[in-house]
């Protein structure tokens, strides 16, 4: 069956979509071995990521199995992750 | 037996993919010059960049020590040093220390030979002797440990982590075992993977050192007052499905591959006869990047990409390779080696890896690059970090 998403690592929190896919698609991921369904939210386009579970304000989001920043507010499973709900950690001179 | 390709060997032994004469610019106010003589001769190669003076004298330093350190890349025969004749570093010390290194150097000065059209006569002539010098230098076959490659990403987007950079690290992996040297940089994309890097430090040092690079780096972004963001991750990475400067530098760094990290250059700093894997502090744009490279000793580069770049570099071939379906297609001519059947899962990275090795051989053996095809290789820069005054 063709790969429509990837979990990099089984720490991860997203999986990235390998194609572009449509919302309310299931997919169907392979999460440390274990089968994952995730219904998809939004829209989701090639290279773009979307929550493997529920995410809470303020959690950290797991690629490649380490921090990719921080989530900016509550983000339901099958969500899309980006710049919307996700700020980085680092080279914030904004921040005191 | 170790694997063969035919390059130029150099008097000092130093071995080059290409046979160009460089006309090197020492200021800003001298690239015309420069441009012209390089449309007057053929077999020449354009060292263009906006340095060179009006800097303070840590720049200058610095900018003296990469233009003498890309005067030595191997892939340069023989160099044309052009000069104003005011500026603030010295074309007589970059002369003295290229002929020092055995190579047949020539230099005019503008405001000595009373101007652009002499100076633009006058360097021509010159750089057509030495083309002729040069040629007669054949390609004889040498081991693959004299390779030096330079590594880079660039127009990066989510593809590039997964595909095409972990794929360059199984290259990155071959040669370095194969005895021969990789250059890797990019300081803004350890920002976030550095504790990464740093247990592939050969010693404490380099990790030290490392950590000291990364926050200097960061310190000058944050000084800015602002959120980095669109300045790195650029708005381009970001319509590309990355969201933070972590998610792109832990994408980044797989290029860099497995091996054990032998030492950290600064940028102006020439490998010499150095081998292994090295780190040059260079920011992530690709002018000063390449460059920072090149200055390395690097005589051919690969360039990972995920949305197109199409830029070359007038010294080394530059190799682009791009994982993502959609730029593949789209952007089909300035693409090198197209692995994106590893995103539809028919292709390893592995598989993808062995291949960019093979292209990467090739176009050490004569093989052309896209870039050099399309001749879109003059975009060049010194990175320099205090101002400009």
């Amino acid at each position: 069956m063709e790969k429509l998403a990837l979990v990099i690592n089984p720490k991860d929190n997203v999986a990235t979509a390998l194609k572009d896919l449509k919302k309310g698609f299931i997919v169907v991921l392979d999460k440390n071995e274990k089968e994952v369904k995730v219904e998809l939210c939004n829209d989701i386009s090639l290279g773009h990521k979307f929550a493997l579970e529920d995410i809470n304000k303020g959690t950290k989001i797991i690629k490649y199995g380490e921090s990719i920043g921080t989530a900016t507010k509550e983000i339901k499973k099958g969500e899309f992750v980006h710049i919307h709900n996700v700020e980085s950690d680092r080279g914030r001179g904004d921040l005191k | 037996m170790k694997l063969e390709f035919p390059g130029y060997v150099r008097d000092n032994g130093m071995v080059g993919v290409r046979n160009y004469v460089g006309v090197m610019s020492t200021v800003a106010c001298a690239n015309e010059v420069v441009r012209a003589v390089k449309n007057n001769v053929k077999g020449c190669v354009p060292i263009l960049h906006h340095q060179g003076c009006c800097q303070l004298p840590p720049d200058l330093e610095k900018v003296e020590n990469t233009l003498i350190s890309l005067g030595k890349n191997p892939n340069l025969g023989a160099i044309l040093i052009v000069s104003l004749g005011c500026e603030g570093i010295s074309a007589d010390k970059i002369e003295k220390a290229l002929i020092k290194f055995g190579k047949p150097i020539k230099k005019v000065v503008i405001q000595e030979v009373g101007g652009s059209f002499k100076a633009v006569e006058l360097g021509s002539k010159m750089v057509a002797e030495l083309v002729r010098h040069i040629s007669s230098c054949k390609r004889d076959k040498v081991d693959i440990s004299n390779l030096t490659l330079g590594i880079k990403c660039g127009s990066s987007d989510a593809t590039s982590g997964i595909s095409s950079n972990p794929a360059t690290g199984v290259a990155v992996d071959m040669i370095v075992k194969d005895g021969g040297t990789v250059v890797f940089g990019e300081t803004t994309e350890f920002i976030g993977a550095e504790h990464i890097l740093a247990r592939r430090a050969s010693d404490k040092k380099i990790v030290k050192k490392m950590y000291e690079m990364v926050n200097d780096m960061e310190a000058r972004a944050k000084s800015m007052g602002v959120d980095m963001r669109k300045g790195q991750p650029t708005p381009g990475n970001i319509a590309g499905g990355l969201t933070t400067i972590e998610e792109k530098s832990l994408g980044a760094i797989s290029k860099g591959g497995s091996c054990k990290i032998k030492g950290i250059l600064e940028y102006p700093e020439f490998l010499n006869d150095r081998k292994g894997l090295f780190i040059k502090d260079t920011p992530g744009r690709e002018p000063e990047a390449l460059t920072g490279f090149v200055a390395a000793g690097a005589q051919v580069v690969v360039f990972t990409t995920g949305r197109g770049a199409p830029q070359g570099h007038p010294i080394a071939p530059v190799i682009k390779v791009c994982g993502n379906p959609k730029t593949c297609k789209n952007l089909a001519s300035h693409i090198d080696v197209d692995i994106s059947s590893v995103l539809r899962g028919d292709t390893t990275i592995k598989e993808a890896g062995e291949e960019i090795f093979q292209k990467i051989v090739s176009v050490a053996s004569g093989e052309k690059t896209r870039a050099e095809i399309n001749d879109y290789n003059e975009t060049m820069e010194i990175w320099v970090k205090g101002p400009i005054i």
